[in-house]
């Protein structure tokens, strides 16, 4: 047993392609028999995948899910921010810019409207709970943005390291539930063209969740969802500690 | 060369993550600033390019094309390593407030997606398109 497992540790991340590879073929054997086909595989697959992250998660206690187990590290590489980011950047080929000059207009839009939404919503949340100082809104709210803007914003304008923790967490249900729930959601809003992908990355703003949310919808949105994303982050890193912290001091402090 | 492509691809990139980088320095924050999309205009214009002056042959592309088709797998790896522990961890408040960010985005994609005029679907995939998914 040890030798096998030490064979899988050294050689990680050619072990992640096999375990993906299974669960893909699972998942397209799920879609097929127990969905008709209605529900795409790669969306069961990322479905599955975030239960075994949650597995894993509570096995070792640490942050990086199912990677943390270490015969699965190699997972870690496969799904980390270098691949991922390379993997988006390819699906950009073949794409056409006019579709992209066309909903430009849009994707700014959308981009501020996601970002002043998320701060709004986290924040009313926040005051709601009991939370109703005026760092300890903006940190929560930055949090519901994406899960880095919270900490930047937290640590930035010096929120209490519990405050800090939640806005991570409101973070992480908004990028979990975006990869989930963006094919179950996409008939109502009209999720099925490049202008409204472009319009839902700027809102929505989570890479991980855009980028997971989009491939289990219809991958050729892919490159037009990640576009907008990849500004939202740090645009809500530069808003967040500023003009959002400093109206809630002017409104509440 | 597939590698040419792998390596187009790459460059594409790194040039994309300098000038995020960049522009977060620019504008004093400690994140990246689009480079993925800057990376992805750069692709585009550049093979856009080089295709027409018949410099990207089909062996080229091919590297591209690999890594644009395991998107879907790295995709699953990357949901598979989420901190989903912690997400369910941080109680009701935390899960209440990215929810109902989500919710009222959500529902703004209809209004803003109608900017600039209406857009037409995208065709139905094709057999092969979805033999790839």
């Amino acid at each position: 047993m040890d030798i096998v497992a030490d064979v899988l540790e050294r050689n990680g991340l050619l072990f992640a392609f096999v375990v993906v590879g299974a669960l893909m073929l699972l998942s397209g054997w799920l879609s097929k028999t127990l969905t008709r086909g209605r529900l795409q595989g790669s969306a069961i697959a990322i479905m599955l995948g975030l239960v075994l992250a949650y597995i894993g998660g509570v096995q070792t206690g640490g942050e990086a899910g199912l990677a943390d187990v270490a015969i699965f590290s190699g997972l870690g590489l496969m799904g980390g921010a270098m691949l991922r980011d390379f993997a988006i950047v390819a699906t950009a080929y073949g794409v056409d810019l006019q579709e992209i000059k066309k909903a430009g207009a849009a994707g700014v839009v959308a981009l501020i409207a996601g970002i002043v939404v998320s701060f709004v919503v986290g924040a009313a949340v926040a005051a709601a709970f009991g939370y109703t100082d005026p760092e300890s809104m903006a940190t929560i709210g930055a949090g519901a943005a994406t899960y880095i803007v919270g900490p930047v914003t937290g640590t930035a304008i010096g929120a209490s390291s519990e405050v800090i923790a939640l806005s991570v967490a409101a973070g992480l249900i908004k990028a979990v539930v975006v990869m989930v729930c963006t094919p179950l959601i996409a008939p109502f809003i009209g999720l099925n063209n490049p202008k409204s992908a472009m319009a839902y990355g700027g809102l929505m703003g989570t890479t991980s969740g855009v980028a997971g949310g989009l491939a289990a919808t219809d991958k050729r949105l892919v490159p037009y969802g990640a576009m907008t994303a990849t500004f939202y982050t740090g645009l809500g890193c530069l808003l967040g500690p500023s003009v959002f912290y400093f109206a809630l001091v002017g409104l509440f402090g | 060369m597939v590698l040419y492509g792998v390596a187009a691809l790459a460059l594409c990139m790194l040039i994309g993550m300098l000038i995020g980088d960049g522009l977060g320095v620019l504008v004093g924050v400690d994140a990246n600033v689009g480079g993925v999309g800057f990376a992805m205009i750069l692709l585009v214009v550049a093979t856009d390019r080089l295709r027409k002056r018949g410099l990207f042959p089909k062996p080229t592309e091919q590297g591209v094309l690999f890594w644009s088709a395991l998107y879907i797998p790295i995709v699953i790896a990357m949901a598979s390593t989420q901190n989903v522990a912690e997400a369910i961890g941080g109680g009701p408040m935390a899960a209440i407030a990215g929810l109902g960010a989500l919710a009222a985005a959500a529902a703004l994609v209809p209004v803003i997606a109608r900017i600039g005029g209406q857009s037409e679907p995208l065709p139905p995939m094709t057999e092969a398109e979805k033999q790839e998914a």
